[in-house]
């Protein structure tokens, strides 16, 4: 569906109105584009030496080093949060009252908690009481902790959105509760899933850039490094950007791409 | 505990509230006015409100914020630290907002909108009273997701230098060396912000629910 359900298909005044429009925000859109471009060149940041060290293979292995650090951060939070998070929301739907209240507790307390307080729990906190973990983990254990609260609640909501008659049906075929779970109801919820959880990784990987914090030589802070050692702050910054728009457009065309397969 | 420690994370969550509501406001516009752009009839208008949210909603915050608290001086912008971050979260956060209007305007069925135009009520007529009545309902808990998100997000300022709670909760933690008040007070304080605009956004929500 797109979003032309405002409008009738236009008439001939309507066109006209619509390429004066056209023309208009052009100019503005261009003027935009010519103010920034003169404020960068007006401060030299558009000088071919702010640029040239992009084009060196030394500069670029060590950036794409930095995507592969925030893509293994990604990959190993993923991983641990991804299991943990359908536990958590098997604990919320299962029988036992105290259980659900746990699993709620949890859930309520960590989606709370923004993820910048739990890394500074785990980076000045946690080393007072005797835990020190080594950088990689002071990194990984707050996203994971944070991300499988979320996670838990995309479950949850699949596995309460799928219709009943699905586990009515499996109960009415003896299954037990768990069986149903199992054979019925979670690869069904799963399925629907699949956008929805990519989405959350694109959150997830987001996260990851809170190693500029914890001095984890991820992407943002590889960029960091880069930018104060050649006095290129801005270009940098803007090539990290980048990279990540890449990186995400990429993850969710993935998704786009497996939920259409699941539909033909 | 010294009576500092409470001083300190009482201004630091006057800055996070401060920001919250700056941030907040300034998404909630912006994003109003990327929504227009994108489901206008404007091909240009369409495409540019397009990127800025694919651009914007890819971009970690903290990406955004490094680069516009320590890139933007070099090309000659260089603004008070507390405006520019806030003026970070209110563009980051306009792109999700928009996603939500957006979505909120998708809710209203097609067929509400052709009865509106063969009654023959005019464009702004239609948005005025049959559109916009029908999609703020659905917008309110997405828009009650999105101050969660920020008011959780503000902490990230703390990583570029603006002692807000999250940072203040650092600084009493090194400064008077008990790191478990401190951490536990702010936790608490930012449950206690989350679940209050939870309970907020469901009351909107029931209050403005149309009854069957």
């Amino acid at each position: 569906m797109n979003d032309d359900q405002l409008f009738d298909a236009p008439g001939p005044r309507a066109r006209r109105r619509i390429r004066i429009a056209t023309a208009a925000s052009l100019l503005v859109l261009a003027g935009l584009l010519a103010l920034a471009l003169r404020q960068f060149a007006a401060h030299g940041q558009l000088a071919a030496a702010q640029w040239q060290m992009f084009t060196q293979w030394a500069i670029i292995r060590f950036l794409l080093d930095g995507v592969g650090q925030t893509l293994l951060v990604t990959a190993v939070a993923a991983g641990l949060a991804l299991p943990l998070g359908a536990l958590i929301a098997l604990v919320r739907l299962s029988r036992s009252r105290w259980a659900r209240a746990l699993a709620r507790g949890y859930v309520e307390l960590f989606r709370a908690v923004p993820l910048l307080l739990l890394l500074y729990i785990f980076l000045f906190g946690l080393p007072r009481a005797g835990l020190t973990f080594p950088v990689f983990w002071q990194l990984v254990i707050p996203i994971v902790l944070g991300n499988a609260a979320a996670l838990s609640e995309i479950f949850r909501a699949g596995v309460l959105a799928l219709d009943r008659g699905q586990s009515e049906a499996a109960y009415s075929l003896g299954m037990t509760y768990w069986q149903a779970m199992t054979w019925v109801v979670i690869p069904q919820a799963v399925r629907r899933l699949v956008p929805t959880l990519v989405s959350q990784l694109v959150r997830l990987l987001k996260d990851s850039t809170l190693g500029y914090v914890v001095s984890y030589l991820e992407l943002l802070h590889k960029a960091q490094v880069l930018g104060e050692y050649y006095h290129s702050v801005l270009p940098t910054y803007l090539v990290a950007a980048a990279c990540f728009v890449l990186i995400n457009t990429a993850l969710s065309a993935l998704a786009t791409w497996l939920e259409r397969r699941r539909c033909t | 505990m010294p009576t500092g420690v409470l001083d300190q994370l009482g201004r630091g969550l006057l800055l996070t509230v401060e920001m919250t509501a700056l941030a907040f406001a300034g998404a909630l516009v912006l994003g109003v006015l990327l929504a227009v752009c994108r489901i206008s009839p404007v091909p240009p208008l369409r495409l540019a409100g397009a990127a800025y949210v694919t651009a914007f909603r890819n971009i970690p915050l903290l990406v955004l914020l490094v680069l516009f608290v320590f890139g933007l001086p070099e090309v000659g912008l260089l603004y008070p630290l507390f405006a520019t971050v806030a003026l970070t979260m209110a563009l980051y956060w306009a792109a999700f907002v928009c996603e939500v209007v957006r979505s909120g305007v998708r809710t209203v069925p097609r067929g509400q909108i052709e009865a509106a135009r063969a009654l023959g009520l005019t464009f702004t007529q239609c948005l005025r009273h049959v559109v916009i009545p029908q999609s703020l309902r659905s917008m309110v808990q997405p828009l009650g997701n999105v101050f969660i998100g920020l008011t959780l997000g503000t902490s990230l300022a703390a990583a570029v230098g603006v002692p807000e709670l999250t940072g203040q909760a650092q600084l009493v933690t090194l400064k008077y060396d008990n790191p478990l008040t401190s951490f536990a007070l702010t936790t608490v304080v930012y449950v206690a912000i989350t679940l209050t605009s939870g309970v907020i956004a469901g009351r909107i929500e029931r209050k403005v629910a149309i009854k069957r």
